[in-house]
């Protein structure tokens, strides 16, 4: 009956996605949790690393990789980032919030848009801290215990760090995806744990036309990211990396498809 | 200026059509009773008219325009479909907050409309800790949000306690002297009775009626009329020649249809009959809907 505001932009559903995201504690616990994870994992992963080292033979030091080390958190650091990306929309699903939100923003593709801006940003936030933070960890408990250990500025190094980061983001992104076609946190939750560690774990079981599809697997081929000794099996890991994150953009371009034609 | 236009719509789920080439209009400055059995299509409706399901047919229009082609949907339309719709460990003020802000409406908004709902002070208290009457509030605070001029309330005293209910129904009222557009759906007619000024009625689907609330109770209103006397064998007799129906009520009186009380009474006098009570019996809203819509219902239950 007056006139508040003239024209809605992208800008404000993008803005209205960071208010609801964090006035959720869930996003907070969750933000923590996967630090307090990730970094644990870290301490336990390179904690005893000395005696390993002690003990390799002289291929196994040859092959030794401190950087990738300090980063295998990322195993479980995927499922935590995924929580996030997930509940971004099932939660609102699961309340009848989503159709609230419509009735804010109408124009689907751009409120679902909004959500994987604002996701993505804060997964790439977080997913860059924690790797930065876990090689720093690792690598200092790894040269406390005087086995040989990166800096940043090692080659490769920076690469393997930076990769790790957005492999979480992308990781999130999935979730998001997979969120929005199911629409449900118990069921995208349960098929996120399927693609990163039931599919790598029965991978052998595979028909050979689908091996190939392997190299750009999430914990598979699109991990060698992490390696700063390339893995004679993936020679440019950012290629692996990189074929990971098409097959997230077509997850999310399905979830975009579903999400205009669905009724609500 | 006709603020909802609903043309020709169809909705079907499948083989089940659940909206039926139903046709009405919203006008401003009154509440409109949506009233229907249940499953009768009016979540349905409003669904469509929010653009959250596609009509399979017909068309659907707010202020002249499709609800996704609204420049800022909030000023222009509030509503609330369902208030458990709010994240529970959510902030009612933050609640608020994010709808405003993904439609660039003013921070002072929320606290206003915290404030016409009476709910400044739990505006702190996370959603989930609402009972159920606070959380219909805060779905209206949301729906006034942009200061609308359509406001669409689905079923919006369902389960609330008489305090609640009366004060939606005044807050309603309320809104439509302010000039609004109000479309509240219920299934219960006597509900709207208080509320409506307009009703438009379903059934499956389909329109059953779409009149004024004077006119419905009007036409609606053939009543009976409860006769005592203690010749009541003789009298129903003398009753049934003039072509009235007759039947047996409580404690030996009778009930008449088909003839009005002044008919009766002159007939008494006529005949010099003793009458000790002669009383007209409007039939109640809800027995009128019921009769509108007895052959609409899904799921009868046998009388016993």
């Amino acid at each position: 009956m007056s006139s508040l505001a003239h024209r809605v932009r992208f800008g404000h559903a993008l803005h209205a996605e960071w208010v609801k995201l964090r006035s959720l504690r869930s996003t907070w616990y969750t933000l923590a949790c996967l630090f307090a994870v990730g970094l644990g994992i870290t301490v336990l992963a390179t904690g005893r690393a000395g005696e390993r080292y002690a003990s390799a033979s002289a291929a196994e030091r040859l092959a030794w990789d401190p950087t990738e080390l300090s980063l295998t958190t990322y195993l479980v650091a995927q499922l935590i980032i995924g929580v996030l990306g997930t509940l971004v929309v099932t939660s609102e699903y699961a309340t009848g919030l989503v159709r609230t939100s419509l009735a804010v923003t109408p124009r689907r593709h751009r409120l679902l848009a909004a959500k994987v801006v604002v996701a993505a940003a804060v997964a790439v936030v977080a997913g860059q801290a924690l790797m930065f933070a876990t090689f720093l960890i690792g690598q200092t408990l790894l040269a406390a215990q005087d086995v040989p250990y990166a800096r940043l500025g090692d080659p490769g190094v920076i690469s393997a760090v930076m990769g790790g980061g957005l492999y979480l983001a992308a990781i999130a992104l999935l979730a998001i995806g997979l969120g929005t076609i199911l629409r449900a946190t118990a069921g995208a939750l349960t098929t996120l744990v399927g693609i990163v560690f039931l599919v790598p774990g029965f991978a052998g079981l595979l028909p050979a036309w689908l091996e190939g599809l392997l190299d750009f697997w999430p914990t598979m081929g699109a991990a060698a990211v992490f390696k700063t000794v390339p893995s004679p099996d993936f020679p440019h890991p950012w290629l692996n990396l990189g074929g990971m994150c098409l097959g997230v953009a077509a997850v999310l371009a399905a979830a975009f498809v579903v999400f205009q034609r669905r009724d609500l | 200026m006709t603020m909802i236009e609903v043309r020709g719509l169809t909705k079907r789920y499948g083989l089940d059509t659940v909206v039926d080439d139903l046709s009405f209009t919203v006008e401003p400055g009154q509440v409109t009773g949506f009233l229907g059995p249940n499953g009768a299509g009016k979540s349905t409706t409003m669904k469509v008219i929010l653009g959250l399901a596609a009509p399979t047919s017909g068309s659907v229009a707010v202020g002249g325009r499709r609800y996704r082609d609204l420049p800022v949907p909030l000023t222009e339309v509030g509503a609330l479909l369902d208030a458990g719709a709010v994240h529970g460990a959510r902030k009612a003020r933050d609640h608020l907050l994010a709808l405003a802000t993904g439609n660039g409406l003013p921070r002072r908004r929320v606290d206003e409309v915290l404030a016409r709902t009476g709910l400044e002070s739990v505006a702190h208290k996370r959603a989930g800790e609402f009972s159920l009457g606070m959380r219909q509030r805060l779905g209206i605070a949301a729906a006034l949000l942009g200061d609308p001029w359509v406001l669409i309330f689905d079923e919006p005293v369902n389960g609330l306690d008489p305090e609640g209910i009366r004060w939606i129904r005044d807050f309603m009222r309320s809104l439509a002297r302010e000039g609004r557009a109000v479309l509240v759906s219920s299934h219960l007619m006597n509900e709207m009775a208080q509320t409506a000024d307009h009703l438009v009625v379903i059934g499956r689907g389909k329109l059953i009626a779409d009149t004024g609330m004077g006119e419905f109770l009007r036409d609606r209103g053939e009543g009976t009329v409860l006769v005592r006397t203690p010749e009541a064998a003789e009298f129903a007799l003398r009753l049934t020649a003039t072509g009235a129906t007759v039947k047996e009520g409580p404690d030996a009186s009778l009930v008449v249809s088909g003839l009005a009380s002044e008919e009766i009474g002159k007939l008494a006098a006529y005949h010099g009959t003793v009458l000790s009570e002669l009383t007209p019996q409007r039939p109640s809203l809800e027995d009128a809907f019921m009769e509108l819509t007895k052959d609409t219902v899904e799921y009868q239950g046998a009388t016993a």
